[in-house]
C-alpha cells in the first residue's frame, strides 16, 4: 500500500513538484472553477484556454520552451480576449457568449498560425498537453504567486462576487463594484489558465478548474462549502492522476483530469443532489 | 413642508436615443409616499432606474439629497434563484451600504437581519435555499433586504406582482411604517384601489408626467383616459426633441402642464397636428 500509494512522492523529486505544483493549482483553480460554473460561464473557462494559445506561442517562438515569455504571452493574450468579450458585451447588445467566440477563434487560429511558424507538431502537442511531470522550480514558484494573488484577490472580493452572480442589479444599486469585480474576475480566469498550462496544457487545465467545480454542485447547495468540496475534489484528482501516471506510464496531464472526470460522474450518481438521491427521496415526503 | 429627498431636472430616460422617461421636473418631498402609475411601457421602471443611477440619463439629471441613501427593489428578473444562497445570505446582501465589501458582519448585523426576518414574517426560514422559495415568499424576502438596507429613500418596482392577498397586506403594512418613519417610498402599482386606498400621492407617468400630486386629483378619470391614450410604440422617424428654454424656478408639480405643448411626438395630445400612420393607439 505504502509503495503503490506514497512512494512515488517520497522517492523522486519530479513526483513531488508534479504533486506540489497540482495542488497549488487547485488551490486557485477550483474555487475559480466554482464561480465560473455558478455564472453559467462553464465553457468560459474551455475558450479561455485557447485564447491563450497565441501569447503562450509567441512566447514559445522568440523563447523556445521558457515559461516566463510563455507566462508572459499567455496572460497578455488572455488578458486582451476576456477584456475585449467582456467590453463587447458589458457595453453592446451581444451577449457574451458570442462575443467570447469571437475573439477567442481568432486568438485560437492565430495561435495554431504562430506554432506551425517555427515547431514541429511535437511542440505544439506540448503546449497543447503540458507535462506537470516536468516542472521545474520556476515553475513551481510561478503558480504559487498565482494560488496566492488568486486566493487573495478572492478573499477581498467575495461578497461582491456572490453578490454579482447572485443579484447584479442589487449589486449595481449600493456599489460602483459590480462592473470592476467581473472584470477582475476574467482576469483572474486568465491568470490560472495560465498558470495551468504550463502544468497540465491550455486544454487540459480548463478540466482542473471545471471539473472539480461541477462534482461539487452536487454535494452542497451553498457557495463556500461548495468551493472547499471542489478543492478536495481536485486535490484527490491530482493525486490520483499522478499515480495512475506513474504506474502505468500514462500521460500526467489527462490522467489528472480524468480522474477529475470520474469524480464528476460519481457526484452525479451518488451525490445528494444527484440522480440516485433524488429518485429515491420522491418516493418519499414529509407532511410540511 | 419637508425638504426634497429627490429632484428630477428635465429628466430624459430611455434607451437608443428613444426616451422612455419625458422630460420630468418636480420633486419628491422627504417623508412622502408616493404611488407611481402608468400602462405597460410608460417609463415607470425606467424612472426608477433612473433614480438609482443604473441608468444613465439622456438629459436633464436627478439629484438625491445629500447623504440619503436609496433602497431599491428591482423587478425580479436580474436575480439569479438557481445560484447557491440561503435566505439569511440574501437578506443579509442588505447589509453592504453599511459593511460594504470588507465589513465584518457582527452578532448585531446578524441580529437585525433576524429581525427584518421576523417582520416579514418569515421566522426560521434563514436556512432555506433560495431556489425552494415560493414567488411571494421570495417578495417577502426582498423586502427584509431592503428593511436591512435602512434606507432613508425606498423604491419600490412592481411589488405587488405575483403576491396573494395577504402577502399583499402585509406588504403595504411594510411600507406604512417606513411611511411612519419619515422615509421617502416610491412604489410601482397597478391596482389604483390599492394606490387610492394607502398611497397619499400618485406619480401618473405616460412616457412624460400626466398627473402628478394628490393621489385624489393625480388619479382623477381625465388623466386616466389621458394616460391611457399614449402611444407605446417608438417611432424611427419621430422628429428630435429640440432643448427649448425651461424655467426651472418653480420646480412643482404645478408647471408639469407646460409640458407637452412643445413636444410634437407626444401623442395623446388632443392639441397634437403630428401623426403617424404606424402609430397604435390604445384606447
Amino acid at each position: 500500500m505504502y509503495d503503490f500509494l506514497v512512494a512515488p512522492f517520497v522517492e523522486f523529486g519530479f513526483m513531488q513538484r508534479a504533486l506540489a505544483g497540482s495542488l497549488l493549482l487547485c488551490l486557485s483553480s477550483c474555487p475559480v472553477g466554482v464561480f465560473l460554473m455558478l455564472r453559467r460561464m462553464s465553457l468560459t473557462g474551455d475558450a479561455m484556454a485557447h485564447a491563450i494559445l497565441p501569447g503562450a506561442a509567441t512566447g514559445f517562438l522568440l523563447y523556445g520552451l521558457e515559461i516566463v515569455p510563455m507566462t508572459i504571452g499567455g496572460l497578455v493574450a488572455g488578458v486582451i480576449v476576456a477584456m475585449g468579450a467582456g467590453a463587447v458585451s458589458r457595453f453592446t447588445v451581444q451577449k457574451e457568449d458570442a462575443s467570447l467566440a469571437a475573439f477567442y477563434l481568432i486568438s485560437l487560429a492565430l495561435g495554431v498560425m504562430i506554432v506551425s511558424l517555427r515547431g514541429s507538431s511535437v511542440d505544439l502537442m506540448h503546449v497543447l498537453f503540458g507535462t506537470v511531470l516536468a516542472l521545474n522550480d520556476e515553475a513551481l514558484k510561478l503558480i504559487a504567486t498565482i494560488a496566492g494573488v488568486t486566493l487573495l484577490t478572492l478573499a477581498v472580493f467575495w461578497r461582491a462576487l456572490v453578490a454579482e452572480c447572485l443579484d447584479p442589479l442589487f449589486l449595481r444599486s449600493v456599489s460602483r463594484l459590480g462592473t470592476p469585480v467581473h472584470f477582475i474576475f476574467l482576469g483572474l480566469v486568465v491568470l490560472n489558465l495560465v498558470g495551468g498550462f504550463q502544468a497540465l496544457g491550455t486544454l487540459l487545465s480548463v478540466g482542473l478548474m471545471m471539473l472539480p467545480a461541477a462534482a461539487a454542485r452536487f454535494w452542497t447547495s451553498r457557495v463556500e462549502p461548495m468551493c472547499l468540496l471542489a478543492l478536495a475534489i481536485g486535490f484527490a484528482a491530482c493525486v490520483a492522476g499522478l499515480l495512475m501516471s506513474y504506474h502505468a506510464s500514462l500521460p500526467s496531464g489527462p490522467a489528472i483530469v480524468l480522474s477529475a472526470g470520474v469524480a464528476y460522474l460519481a457526484s452525479i450518481l451518488a451525490g445528494p443532489r444527484g440522480v440516485l438521491r433524488s429518485r429515491v427521496r420522491h418516493h418519499r415526503h414529509r407532511t410540511a | 413642508m419637508a425638504e426634497a429627498s429627490l429632484t428630477f431636472r428635465d429628466l430624459t430616460l430611455g434607451y437608443n436615443s428613444h426616451p422612455a422617461v419625458h422630460h420630468l421636473n418636480g420633486t419628491v418631498k422627504t417623508g412622502s409616499l408616493t404611488a407611481i402609475v402608468g400602462a405597460n411601457g410608460s417609463g415607470k421602471s425606467t424612472l426608477m432606474k433612473g433614480i438609482v443611477g443604473v441608468l444613465k440619463p439622456m438629459e436633464g439629471v436627478s439629484l438625491t439629497a445629500p447623504g440619503a441613501r436609496i433602497a431599491y427593489l428591482p423587478q425580479q428578473s436580474e436575480l439569479d434563484r438557481s445560484f447557491p444562497a440561503r435566505v439569511v445570505d440574501l437578506v443579509s446582501m442588505g447589509l453592504w451600504p453599511k459593511r460594504g465589501l470588507l465589513g465584518r458582519h457582527t452578532a448585531e448585523d446578524r441580529e437585525t437581519v433576524k429581525r427584518a426576518l421576523m417582520a416579514v414574517g418569515m421566522d426560521g426560514f434563514e436556512a432555506r435555499p433560495i431556489d425552494t422559495l415560493s414567488g411571494g415568499q421570495l417578495q417577502r424576502a426582498l423586502f427584509a433586504r431592503v428593511l436591512v438596507q435602512d434606507a432613508e429613500i425606498i423604491l419600490l418596482d412592481e411589488p405587488f406582482n405575483a403576491v396573494d392577498a395577504r402577502t399583499v397586506t402585509d406588504l403595504v403594512a411594510l411600507i406604512k411604517r417606513w411611511h411612519g418613519e419619515k422615509r421617502t417610498v416610491m412604489v410601482v402599482a397597478h391596482d389604483l384601489d390599492l394606490v387610492r386606498q394607502h398611497f397619499p400621492q400618485t406619480l401618473l407617468l405616460a412616457r412624460r408626467p400626466i398627473a402628478w400630486g394628490p393621489t385624489v386629483e393625480a388619479l382623477k378619470p381625465e388623466n386616466l383616459l389621458r394616460a391611457r391614450r399614449f402611444d407605446e410604440a417608438w417611432h424611427d422617424d419621430a422628429p428630435w426633441c429640440e432643448p427649448e428654454p425651461h424655467e426651472h424656478g418653480g420646480d412643482d408639480h404645478a408647471h408639469l402642464h407646460a409640458h407637452g405643448h412643445h413636444h410634437h411626438h407626444e401623442h395623446g395630445e388632443a392639441h397634437d397636428s403630428h401623426d403617424h400612420e404606424t402609430g397604435p393607439r390604445a384606447a
